[in-house]
């Protein structure tokens, strides 16, 4: 089924590409893995808790940051009636969509020892949930709603609306007291990690990018040729 | 540079976002009392006609030297270097709960300066470090 919605013509160039990826993906995730559960330090205060971070931070900012672009393809599609921009933002949305439950159940997990509770209705917590179900909507308009210009309308309205909530999200432990710790790593102050647990941090966040890009490239292909499907049966 | 219905379509949306803003703005400022989740004792110090039947969360750093546990319940300070209120608690303790570091209790105020909690979070902050380096930084 798949196969034939997938020209080999067209995919063995990019193929390379995306094993070459794999391969790559592959080898930082086996470093980054081995960095954060056997090298690096356990906290003075959490113990070995702390290795949750590894997944539930880069998990996080992948989905905040995957949302904010889909917000901008949104504005792009919306206001200057850029179409291919939401067909990248269509493809994207399923990644960042699990990164966000990731980053809510490995934060759940990670609240039962530090914090002593699985869940609490607190700005953070709160607003990422909200995020994720921006996700939910999103990506269930884009499969509901059959007509393609209508689900491409509706989809970057919830878009730009789920923009706002980015912020909200961002700031919510410094705006309002909260259960979740502010953050860690700003762009203002030097980072409140230690270099020991930042490096195993950032390798995590790179191979979850590369996760994240071939994913979104392989996706993206799908829906490129879905559209070239769909007009050559219209043409029919 | 852009057409027409483009600049039309700029127009309204820059008026969206600055409606919207203005309006989340709004919102968030009348509902401070639920975005938060806890109070700090200089908040509740502060806090007019508070009630004590209702259920809230205070929170801040347990005082150094201020626990006392006896056979019926745990003693303990919360601060926020300004304020404190005292903290009657009587159930288990999280693990990273201790003396100098964050701490929620969720209870009733007996009145300003007195706690009643039924159930003790442990807030920990933004710092991670290895053991050693925290020895170190001690020292």
């Amino acid at each position: 089924m798949l196969k034939f919605f997938l020209p080999k013509r067209i995919l063995s160039s990019n193929n390379k590409l995306i094993n070459n990826l794999v391969f790559l993906m592959l080898l930082i995730i086996i470093i980054g893995l081995i960095y954060a559960l056997f090298l690096s330090p356990p906290d003075y205060i959490q113990g070995d808790s702390v290795r949750i971070m590894y997944v539930h931070v880069p998990a996080s900012i992948l989905s905040l940051g995957f949302f904010g672009f889909i917000g901008i393809a949104s504005i792009l599609n919306l206001v200057f009636k850029i179409k291919f921009v939401s067909l990248m933002a269509k493809s994207i949305a399923p990644i960042g969509c699990i990164f966000a439950l990731i980053s809510i159940i490995t934060g759940s997990l990670w609240g039962k020892p530090t914090w002593g509770v699985w869940w609490v209705w607190d700005a953070r917590l709160t607003s990422m949930l909200v995020l994720f179900f921006f996700y939910l909507t999103y990506i269930f308009l884009w499969n509901y709603v059959k007509n393609f210009e209508e689900a491409n309308k509706l989809t970057s309205v919830i878009g730009i609306i789920g923009l706002f909530n980015l912020p909200v999200i961002k700031y919510s432990v410094d705006w309002w007291n909260t259960l979740h710790q502010p953050s860690s790593i700003t762009l203002t102050s030097a980072p409140t990690i230690h270099n020991t647990m930042l490096v195993p941090l950032v390798i995590m966040l790179s191979a979850m990018i590369i996760y994240s890009l071939i994913i979104f490239l392989m996706r993206y292909k799908v829906e490129i040729i879905k559209i070239k499907v769909n007009k050559k049966n219209k043409n029919n | 540079m852009f057409g027409n219905k483009v600049k039309s379509r700029m127009l309204f949306l820059v008026s969206f976002v600055i409606i919207s803003i203005i309006i989340i703005t709004f919102i968030f400022r009348s509902l401070e009392e639920n975005l938060v989740y806890f109070f700090s004792p200089t908040e509740i110090k502060n806090k007019q006609n508070i009630s004590l039947n209702k259920k809230i969360r205070i929170g801040g750093l347990v005082k150094d030297n201020s626990f006392i546990k006896n056979d019926e319940s745990i003693n303990f300070i919360i601060t926020d270097l300004k304020n404190e209120i005292i903290v009657n608690y009587n159930g288990l303790l999280p693990n990273l709960f201790s003396e100098g570091k964050g701490v929620i209790a969720e209870g009733k105020l007996k009145d300003k300066k007195y706690f009643i909690a039924e159930k003790i979070l442990a807030k920990h902050d933004e710092n991670y470090m290895p053991p050693e380096v925290s020895e170190a930084l001690e020292k």
